[in-house]
């Protein structure tokens, strides 16, 4: 397989299949809370090649790396930054091998977290180290074999930004998805409607953008028809939690069903996502009736509000009505 | 009064200056902030009076637009900032007035979670509020919490997580305290966006907390009961 294989299945397919959960399926094989994922690259590298091939057997098109903690500020916190290359290029590798068994094409997507860190002025990241953090975790996912970088769950622009600015350096393709978490927006106050010409500055824009988890599966298709009604032929992801994360005892449950899952593929297909799959508490399971509600569905109309919360629920975390009013007060005096 | 009309801090009466402190803790602006506090303190007004009053209620009013989708991350934390400029200035008098020694904390973001603006905002308004705080920081597994407590002796633990795949990593440390046979000598609070209070029960915690005034008035009500029953034993 080469770097083209996203573009190639693009153009061969109307829409592909992602993959699910990492995380909260590998709590299920065993992590530990607050244990890093990544280290099992190393460590029990069994199970991660096992998750990705329950997700290539469910059907998936698109595989992600299991490095989305792996740079060196996220590293840092578990004293592994200085493993970083090690670890990405595990991650690929494992990936690679099981796409490469694969009786079709399978995409190796490297995925590329945030650093966890606020850039200047806010905190104390540069640009500059965020480039450098993305570079060097991207160098290691390319040595093992990833197709594009996939950077995800990301809040602030200049994160974004500056992973693409990575990428384009590593001159690997990509893909951003962001976390539209709070009242609509991301955390960072960036609405879904600039993403599709967030990086138009930049000398290769991404092949596609998208949504990622964020809280539920209603408010995610939300941010994807703010996406897609935007000018231009941007492709757009789809990734959303398995239905709505919920407090049951000390346990967090996803409220999603594979029946939940394979309406919200449907209705993330008629409200314009070319590349779809799950997020947090998705599993296998859920991909596979995915897989099956994708095949045997025909694009039909865009959905509304009323359409999206009538089959998947509520939205748990609607845009502010008061987010288009004017400023409460503002100083009177000059500055 | 025009937009262009200076404002000048000093010549508003206490009402008014009160009110731009609110404002001005809203969009965040320091210098303004530490102006404001220095005026008040002029003015005769007690360290403890500017914290609640000025400080601590505009926070209020910053958490209830960031609640609504109003004001985003880094809006509140500018408001933070600005916060934090007054309570250098406070924080040395409150000490020195004898503003009463409410209890001890030691507040941390749990093992795997790195997000700390709830948990920031905890700790400044508990030391507001007379405690005295120790934090430690994110990232904390629990052996860290562990250790503080040893050192500390904290009348409350407080543990934060933004994480559904984190604040699994509280019932860890309340556990481990109950394996250790110390759980009881300390109030353990919980907080975080995804957490409720059926979790905060469910690990064991004394109670969950929404937001960093009712992590406040929680602590509060906690070590009243505390004294009480140190009292009447």
């Amino acid at each position: 397989m080469t770097a083209t294989t996203l573009a190639s299945l693009l153009d061969q397919k109307p829409v592909l299949l992602a993959d699910g959960a990492t995380g909260t399926n590998f709590f299920e094989q065993g992590l530990g809370p607050g244990d890093p994922p990544e280290f099992w690259n190393l460590d029990a590298p069994e199970k991660v090649t096992e998750l990705h091939q329950a997700f290539v057997d469910a059907g998936s098109d698109i595989i992600l790396t299991n490095t989305f903690g792996s740079n060196a500020p996220r590293l840092k916190l578990h004293k592994a930054q200085d493993r970083v290359f090690e670890y990405n290029s595990a991650g690929a590798k494992l990936a690679r091998a099981v796409a490469d068994a694969a009786d079709r094409p399978v995409v190796v997507a490297g995925s590329v977290g945030p650093t966890g860190e606020l850039f200047e002025p806010l905190g104390a990241m540069t640009y500059d180290d965020a480039v450098k953090a993305f570079v060097d975790q991207m160098e290691g996912l390319k040595d093992g074999g990833a197709d594009v970088a996939w950077i995800e769950t990301m809040s602030a622009k200049e994160e974004m930004k500056a992973a693409a600015d990575a990428a384009n350096i590593c001159g690997l393709p990509y893909v951003v998805t962001a976390s539209f978490d709070t009242a609509g927006m991301t955390m960072m106050g960036l609405p879904p409607s600039a993403m599709p010409h967030l990086l138009d500055s930049l000398e290769k824009r991404p092949m596609a953008v998208g949504a990622n988890c964020g809280v539920g599966a209603s408010d995610l298709l939300m941010s994807v028809l703010s996406m897609s009604e935007q000018p231009g032929d941007m492709v757009i992801v789809a990734k959303a939690n398995c239905g709505i994360p919920q407090v049951k005892g000390d346990q967090v449950e996803y409220t999603g069903t594979p029946d939940l899952m394979a309406d919200y593929i449907r209705l993330a297909v008629d409200s314009g996502a070319r590349i779809i799959g799950g997020c947090c508490g998705t599993s296998p399971v859920h991909l596979a009736a995915m897989r099956s509600a994708l095949d045997a569905h025909e694009k039909g109309a865009r959905p509304d509000e009323a359409k999206i919360v009538e089959t998947i629920g509520a939205i748990v975390n609607p845009v502010s009505s008061g987010a288009n009013k004017p400023p409460r007060r503002s100083r009177r005096r000059d500055r | 009064m025009s937009d262009d009309d200076d404002i000048i801090l000093s010549e508003l009466d206490d009402e008014e200056l009160v009110l731009q402190m609110h404002d001005d803790l809203y969009d965040g602006l320091k210098e303004e902030i530490a102006e404001a506090v220095n005026i008040l303190l002029a003015r005769a007004w007690t360290p403890y009076d500017i914290l609640t009053k000025a400080l601590v209620e505009g926070m209020r009013i910053v958490g209830i637009d960031f609640r609504d989708g109003i004001l985003f991350v880094p809006e509140v934390l500018l408001a933070a900032g600005a916060m934090k400029e007054g309570m250098g200035i406070l924080r040395p008098l409150l000490t020195e007035t004898g503003a009463p020694k409410v209890g001890t904390m030691v507040v941390g973001t749990v093992k795997g979670d790195i997000h700390d603006i709830g948990k920031n905002l905890v700790g400044m308004m508990m030391e507001g509020a007379g405690f005295d705080v120790i934090d430690l920081g994110i990232n904390t597994p629990v052996e860290d919490y562990l250790a503080a407590i040893e050192e500390h002796k904290p009348d409350i633990l407080g543990m934060s997580a933004l994480l559904t795949t984190t604040m699994p990593y509280m019932k860890v440390v309340i556990d481990t305290m109950k394996e250790m046979g110390i759980r009881d000598k300390h109030i353990v609070l919980v907080g975080g966006a995804p957490l409720n209070e059926e979790f905060g029960m469910a690990i064991g915690a004394d109670a969950y907390c929404r937001d960093a005034a009712v992590a406040v008035e929680t602590a509060k009500e906690w070590m009243a009961r505390k004294h009480n029953q140190k009292t009447s034993a």
